[in-house]
């Protein structure tokens, strides 16, 4: 489902197997118990990497669980429970107190994308794999917590109206382009390679964890507002 | 004042208004926001809108003349903000139609003028004439809160500041680069074809309008949010 390794000051979070790592209840409550072990083992000079065994990063939450209700407003209330209980894994992204970086080797739809979007940096593969919100197509709305991401991570507007009401699939290299990822690298083993020395870089700045995660909020104000997060005022100065 | 048309699955929404500059007084207002009913009225999945307009101006903003018509400085501050009232009515049923919208412009559109293409999901302009200008500045009037945020959802950045800060007449290349406009083409009839060709391709995805329009509703939750109209969550999804 999903581990935790910790590989000198570098935590990587890896969303394990060949399958689409869809998010139910289960895995969703696994990411949060862990992304709460590096909260809470975080020192100076922490970074996390989440990343993705195969050809999937993650297609969302789990659409057949939600059918499996029996019913039309059984399975709406399913989608409801899952968009609900991955709330808490954003807020708890949002406030890590250390740099993130999500190393995307393959297709992140919905849900996956979302938690993709919830880290600093953004690396991606340029030779497969895509970024997707196929929620216009399917006929869902969106979460609010999950519009301020969007709004907030993505500050071109128009770039955002084709990812959300156009429901565009959008590759590596234009993601690259539009600035909705850092960068994109061809194969998977680039991905990781770069992931790795960008946390490192970012590691070796030894910023102060939660003055990171303050500053971090405070780029995201109606997002943190809808999450719960409140504002802390830091004055840990290096002067 | 303006005419709507059924071609297929496409409404066209053609624009008049008063006299050759296409201006807005709350009769045009009113007709307009009448034809958009219509049109909601008739909808189905795989229904979509293109506005067009004939000749050198695609809309001049309010109707000064009516404006100014009056015995004191006093009615003509009534009366526009009257104009202004009905302008935000028609902005709202523009982003609560259920169905995409594509918006040919074919000439100029001036301060209130500007609202309406940029009211659509899509902007399609002629590259060899036509400009828009917010002259808000220019004329001294401060440019309400509630529009303040109307363009925030459209850009950003750089762009923002040149679409409101400097008193620009923008031409159809620059807003490409800007992202406010989506595709430049040559003459009128180049530029009313793609938008007719475009508003034809989002048609043919056969999105639900319901959902289509609350996921665009989230791409103006500020503008959304300072009306009170809140988004409403959607389940009937296509699981």
């Amino acid at each position: 489902m999903c581990t935790l390794e910790k590989r000198g000051n570098l935590f990587i979070l890896t969303l394990t197997g060949e399958d689409r790592h869809l998010f139910n209840p289960d895995l969703i409550s696994s990411l949060l118990k862990l992304l709460s072990q590096v909260k809470a083992q975080a020192t100076c000079g922490s970074a996390l990497i989440t990343q993705a065994q195969g050809k999937f990063f993650s297609y969302g939450f789990d659409l057949d669980w939600a059918q499996a209700a029996g019913s039309e407003q059984g399975a709406v209330k399913r989608l409801q429970q899952m968009a609900d209980l991955f709330k808490p894994v954003i807020a708890t992204l949002l406030s890590l107190p250390m740099p993130t970086i999500a190393a995307i080797t393959g297709h992140a739809v919905a849900a996956g994308f979302t938690l993709a979007l919830s880290h600093d940096y953004l690396i991606m593969r340029k030779d497969r794999g895509i970024l997707w919100m196929p929620e216009v197509d399917i006929a869902l709305t969106l979460p609010d917590y999950i519009n301020a991401l969007f709004k907030e991570m993505i500050g071109d507007a128009s770039v955002r109206r084709h990812l959300l009401l156009r429901g565009l699939k959008m590759k590596g290299d234009e993601a690259e382009k539009r600035g909705v990822v850092k960068a994109a690298y061809d194969g998977e083993a680039e991905v990781r390679e770069a992931s790795v020395c960008l946390a490192e870089n970012l590691g070796k700045r030894k910023w102060h964890g939660e003055v990171y995660a303050e500053i971090r909020k405070g780029l995201y104000p109606q997002l943190s507002a809808i999450l719960g997060l409140s504002h802390k005022v830091y004055a840990i100065a290096r002067l | 004042m303006c005419s709507l048309e059924k071609r297929g699955n496409l409404f066209i929404l053609t624009l008049t208004g008063k006299n050759v500059e296409h201006r807005l007084n709350p009769e045009v207002l009113s007709s307009i926001i009448s034809a958009l009913s219509r049109a909601k009225a008739k909808s189905t999945r795989g229904s979509a809108l293109v506005t067009v307009s004939h000749g050198k101006f695609f809309c001049n903003g309010f109707d000064l003349d009516w404006v100014n018509a009056t015995g004191s400085k006093q009615e003509a501050q009534q009366r526009f903000d009257y104009s202004l009232d009905c302008l935000t009515q028609l902005v709202q049923a523009f982003i609560s139609l259920p169905m995409p919208t594509v918006a040919a412009v074919n000439g100029h559109a001036a301060a209130a003028g500007v609202v309406i293409p940029l009211c659509h999901d899509y902007v399609v302009m002629r590259r060899d004439r036509g400009v828009l200008y917010v002259n808000d500045l220019e004329m001294g009037l401060k440019i309400p809160e509630l529009y303040m945020a109307f363009f925030r959802a459209k850009t950003s950045g750089w762009a923002l500041r040149d679409l409101v800060l400097r008193g620009l007449k923008i031409k159809g290349e620059e807003l490409l680069k800007m992202g406010i406009v989506d595709a430049v083409y040559d003459g009128e009839e180049g530029v009313t074809n793609a938008g007719m060709k475009m508003a034809d391709d989002l048609a043919r995805r056969k999105w639900d309008g319901e959902v289509y329009a609350e996921i665009r509703k989230g791409l103006y939750s500020e503008f959304c949010g300072m009306l009170g109209i809140a988004s409403k969550a959607i389940g009937t999804p296509k699981l």
